[in-house]
């Protein structure tokens, strides 16, 4: 396998609502800006690409991918589309990477999108409920808050988190937000906020969760040679990984734990694992691409990580499965501050999920994205300030994850310059 | 104090409009507001439980059954026809009527088709000996009298909607 490179990347921003374009012109927003970055590529030069969206429900259109293909001047290339829910665009940028690697391809487009503002907001919710088990789990009451809702309360039950615990993500992620112009939603809020908010699914509220959005992102990924042509600061992707679980949460099993490089069977003595208060498919994924990349302790070899926060509970959930803490440390983990900004080991410098927007296909994307500036080191270049840069920044984890825990994907990229 | 409630609810009624004002300078048109439409979409699915379905004829009949795997011993409670771990055709066996909390949540909003029922209980039920758990709502108790490993037992609708909801769980004791 060949090493892969990303050398550009861009986001159309993230709204409520995107009346003014259909969704073939949004991402050529996304798709123009990564362009424009990397002024050496030309079209030509593009081999192929791969399709990011989740849902053909929201836009009552099948095969939206083609038309974004021949939008964006890409016929005939080759092209195909990928889906794994939440992950879908974890899954596309992998797919993208393997494209590369392989030798199948020197340059490769990942574009995402998705546009949910079709259908009101509960109607949007009985969609994405759709995506569980349609005989037994989506006509009892599907609602995925409802269902990441009776994961965390087993987790608090097994571990002692708390909502306050489960707030102060909350608010970290809005406060990173607030200096990050492709944010959805601006707000100062405190923990007290986030508690009073009206209540969802117990115990998550308004505002431990993600909103729904229209929007697009798009990555470019070449081989070495092509990546020196391109750009002075490509960015290297070390790794990926990616894992599974079983999609109705009564069929988790209880098992042994998942062990990563730093841990011992006795940190975890008599725990059932994952039962429904873990995510064994994050497991699978960070160790497959911490022993691809070498990563014996991630804590102390990952600058920052951006991870799925579509609800603050599977933040917490997510710290332990990438082994930033043990399981069960979760809530000590936000508390202690390690995830700050100004923390050991940066969660969400973004703002994440919960205050960008989670526009489906786009959402693992913008991640990439987000983390290749980080690393190239040109935040300031593209959010117009650099509050948000971290400083020598020089190895970042990605992390997209599918409800409940069904597909996730791990990726690290790595600063080679 | 609680900050008063100033945005009108959104709805879908629309207006039915016929024609749109047209410029006679064309070059005004990308300066055109988006035309958006109401498109209903109504659909009525032919769908088949398949070999889920003697667990819907179980519920029509007061019992609750789960699948047993024959070569490894797994059971689960929300049926698989396959096992999961090693690939046998597993066996119908019937599951005990009481069960307790694994977990649970209270649904204050939901998909639209719940909307309407909401608040509810979410809750997944462990039964003693079996391996896997099973979704239902719990009737009954309100958000702050639930707690995790309450006894649960189940009740079954008198006319049966051959839908899970068939069956419901409310307190044992």
């Amino acid at each position: 396998m060949r090493d892969v490179y990303m050398v550009s990347g861009g986001v159309s921003k993230f709204t409520k609502a995107r009346t003014d374009k259909t969704f073939q012109p949004m991402v050529k927003e996304a798709f123009d800006y990564a362009m424009n970055d990397v002024p050496n590529l030309t079209i030509d030069q593009i081999d192929g690409s791969v399709a990011s969206y989740f849902s053909d429900h929201f836009q009552r259109q099948l095969m939206s991918g083609i038309m974004v293909q021949d939008y964006l001047g890409l016929c005939p290339k080759e092209s195909k589309r990928v889906e794994g829910g939440g992950a879908t665009g974890g899954l596309c940028f992998q797919t993208a990477w393997a494209d590369v690697a392989s030798g199948r391809q020197d340059v490769c487009v990942a574009y995402g999108f998705e546009t949910m503002s079709h259908v009101n907001t509960w109607k949007g919710n009985e969609f994405i409920a759709l995506a569980s088990d349609t005989n037994y789990d989506y006509p009892v009451g599907g609602f995925y808050t409802g269902y990441y809702a009776m994961m965390v309360v087993r987790h608090m039950y097994e571990f002692g988190t708390t909502r306050e615990q489960l707030a102060m993500v909350s608010v970290k992620n809005y406060q990173n937000a607030f200096h990050n112009p492709y944010a959805q939603k601006k707000l100062k809020i405190t923990v007290k906020d986030v508690l009073n908010a009206p209540m969802v699914a117990y115990p998550l509220g308004m505002l431990d969760i993600c909103v729904m959005s229209d929007g697009a992102a798009v990555c470019i990924l070449a081989d070495e040679k092509m990546a020196a042509k391109l750009t002075d600061k490509p960015v290297r992707i070390a790794s990926v990984g990616c894992g599974t679980d079983a999609m109705r949460m009564a069929d988790r099993p209880h098992g042994e734990v998942i062990l990563l490089p730093h841990e011992s069977p006795n940190d975890y003595k008599g725990l059932k694992y994952p039962g429904v208060h873990s995510f064994r498919a994050g497991r699978m994924g960070a160790k497959l691409a911490y022993e691809r990349a070498g990563i014996t302790n991630p804590l102390e070899e990952l600058d920052f990580v951006e991870l799925h926060d579509a609800y603050t509970s599977s933040e917490i959930q997510t710290y332990e499965d990438l082994g930033l803490c043990k399981y069960g440390e979760g809530g000590q983990f936000i508390e202690s501050g390690k995830p700050n900004l100004d923390g050991v080991c940066p969660v969400n410098p973004s703002g994440g999920l919960l205050a960008c927007g989670h526009p489906v296909g786009a959402t693992g994307l913008m991640q990439a994205v987000f983390a290749f500036w980080q690393l190239q080191g040109t935040i300031d270049k593209h959010f117009g300030n650099d509050k948000l840069q971290i400083q020598n920044a020089k190895r970042g984890l990605i992390h997209s994850h599918a409800g409940t825990g069904t597909y996730v994907t791990v990726s690290i990229l790595e600063k080679p310059f | 104090m609680k900050k008063k409630e100033t945005k009108l609810p959104e709805t879908e009624e629309g207006t039915v409009l016929f024609n749109v004002p047209f410029p006679e300078d064309l070059s005004q048109l990308k300066k055109m507001s988006p035309i958006i439409i109401k498109w209903p979409y109504h659909i009525d699915y032919i769908h088949s439980y398949g070999q889920d379905s003697p667990f819907f004829a179980g519920l029509a009949n007061k019992k609750l059954v789960g699948t047993k795997c024959p070569k490894c011993g797994y059971k689960y409670a929300t049926p698989k026809y396959h096992c999961m771990y090693c690939g046998s055709e597993c066996d119908w066996f019937e599951l005990p009527l009481e069960g307790k909390i694994h977990t649970w949540t209270t649904c204050h909003f939901g998909g639209e088709e719940f909307l309407k029922e909401t608040p509810f209980n979410l809750i997944l039920v462990e039964f003693e000996g079996v391996d896997s758990l099973l979704l239902a709502r719990l009737i009954g108790l309100s958000q702050d009298e639930i707690r995790i490993g309450m006894k649960v037992k189940a009740k079954f609708r008198r006319n049966s909607q051959f839908k899970p909801t068939d069956v419901y769980f409310v307190p044992a004791e």
